[in-house]
């Protein structure tokens, strides 16, 4: 069963960091349902090459959800209207025929476009590096059931793990803030006993990392959870507050 | 400061304040339940040294608060970037009072001023300076809410209020780590009951006299 569409896209296009972006708008027809967002998304670049244009530019990589790279704000949403998907898992059945489609960056002062819908993400590196790791002597390896993780635990850092760094927490929040990111960044190892060693310098270097590279300060409201494609819940928020508190009270 | 240390600050300031209020709307209510008896608690509050620390604390509280909302506001819109989202969509789940807690934070302190014009200006100023008051406390009240306008500014106040604190009381909780699944849930429950009680209980005078100054 192979139906087709037609769709306006409203495209942001910026050749630049610090060039001055505007929306065009292009008529796209014959879009099949059964594609993804993305491959709707090549079609549209291959008739731009065809009319010797500049394609669009866009981040992606595995296509599957699970490498975090694409990035599309889509009709107001980060990765679009569906629930707990990346835009790549998006489908094109979701969208109906004559549909407008207003396609976005992120945006956030953390992330500045390099062109097009493509933002420099290496702002959450940076923030990783400051401490979002477990220090480890290499040597043999231990037996992985020496030490008992009760089960509740390793659900929750195994949830906070799910988190694959796309940014849409960011993209979402009226803030800025990259809270969500950080917490479960925190929770994941904080949770487990050989995260747990190092979590008051990590929560404290990771949090001053995020400040300095000027994220927002999280007030709450929720919106990262709501947009996440992993379902991160803030209750890693909480997490990281009372790791970052007690750190603070320790010193 | 940290980010986190700057909504440590408006937890604390925030639920401190939270408490202040509980003790005035359960003092305010005997306006209306007994005069007599509100007179005895304004008299017993009066201008004792006490009731002064308390004043200047609540002061301090909301210049605090106040200080540190507007530069964690300022933060959050540089950090927003300076490009706006063409369209933006409000996620369900995400509560209309928590992406304007400024602006009924402005609506708040807007009329705490006012407030204070009305009341503290005449009553416990009055006392501090050493003059006679004009009225009893509870005159003060129905004095003022005999104007409807006032009756009908006050409620719009106890409103934008509760909208305030339905999202300030739990996001306080949360600032200050209370972690898990389950509780946030329960947390978001109890504040709205928690501040509808309090904000009802503030409601309920200038509505009182609105209804009663209607029918005489
Ligand atoms: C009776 C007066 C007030 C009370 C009881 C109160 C209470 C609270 C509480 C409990 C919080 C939550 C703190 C947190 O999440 O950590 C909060 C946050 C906040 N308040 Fe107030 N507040 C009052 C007045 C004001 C005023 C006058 C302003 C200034 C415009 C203001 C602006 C804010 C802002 C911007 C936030 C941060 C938003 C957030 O964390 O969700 N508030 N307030
Ligand atoms: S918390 Fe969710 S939205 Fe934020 S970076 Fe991780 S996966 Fe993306
Ligand atoms: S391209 Fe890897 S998650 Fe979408």
């Amino acid at each position: 069963m192979d139906k087709t569409i037609n769709v306006t896209l409203k495209v942001w296009r910026q050749r630049g960091p610090k060039a001055k972006g505007a929306f065009e708008t292009y008529k796209l027809n014959g879009v099949s349902t059964d594609s993804s967002f993305l491959e709707m998304m090549d079609q549209l670049n291959e008739q731009l090459i065809s009319e010797r244009k500049e394609p669009v530019v866009f981040d992606h990589d595995c296509r599957e959800g699970i490498c975090g790279m694409c990035s599309l704000y889509i009709n107001g949403h980060p990765h679009g209207p569906d629930e707990d998907i990346t835009t790549c898992q998006l489908h094109m059945r979701k969208f109906k025929d004559g549909d407008t489609i207003t396609i976005e960056p992120w945006r956030s002062h953390g992330f500045p476009v390099i062109r097009d819908l493509m933002v420099d993400r290496s702002a959450f590196d940076k923030i990783i590096q400051a401490g979002g790791y477990v220090s480890v002597n290499t040597g043999g390896a231990p037996d992985a059931n020496a030490i008992p993780i009760s089960k509740e635990k390793a659900d929750l850092a195994m949830d906070a793990a799910s988190c694959i760094g796309c940014g849409a927490c960011v993209a979402a929040c009226k803030n800025g803030s990259a809270m969500l990111f950080v917490s479960a960044k925190v929770s994941q190892l904080a949770l487990l006993p050989q995260g747990k060693v190092e979590a008051a310098r990590r929560a404290k270097a990771m949090v001053a990392k995020m400040d300095e590279l000027g994220f927002g300060n999280c007030t709450n409201t929720g919106a990262c959870e709501a947009e996440c494609p992993k379902n991160v819940s803030i209750s890693n928020i909480a997490r990281l507050n009372r790791e970052f508190l007690c750190a603070k009270l320790k010193d | 400061m940290s980010s986190i240390g700057k909504k440590t600050i408006q937890s604390i300031t925030g639920g401190a304040l939270i408490l202040f209020l509980t003790f005035h709307a359960l003092m305010n209510i005997f306006v209306i339940i007994s005069p007599e008896a509100y007179d005895a608690i304004c008299e017993f509050l009066g201008a004792n040294w006490y009731a002064l620390v308390g004043t200047v604390g609540l002061a301090a509280l909301v210049v605090l608060h106040f200080i540190f909302a507007i530069v964690l506001t300022v933060q959050n819109y540089i950090a927003r970037g300076s490009e706006r989202y063409a369209v933006s969509a409000r996620p369900k789940g995400v509560e209309w009072s928590s992406r304007n807690m400024f602006v009924l934070g402005l609506v708040v302190i807007g009329f705490v001023v006012l407030h204070l014009l009305n009341f503290w200006y005449k009553m416990q100023l009055q006392e501090i300076l050493g003059n006679e008051l004009e009225m009893s406390g509870a005159e003060f009240v129905q004095d003022l809410f005999s104007h409807p306008v006032y009756c009908i500014l006050y409620m719009i106040w106890l409103v934008a209020l509760w909208f305030h604190l339905q999202h300030g009381m739990w996001s306080a909780f949360h600032t200050l780590g209370w972690n898990n699944n389950k509780w946030i849930p329960r947390l978001k429950c109890i504040s709205n009951i928690y501040t509808g009680i309090v904000c009802a209980l503030f409601f309920c005078i200038p509505l009182y006299y609105l209804i009663i100054n209607l029918i005489a």
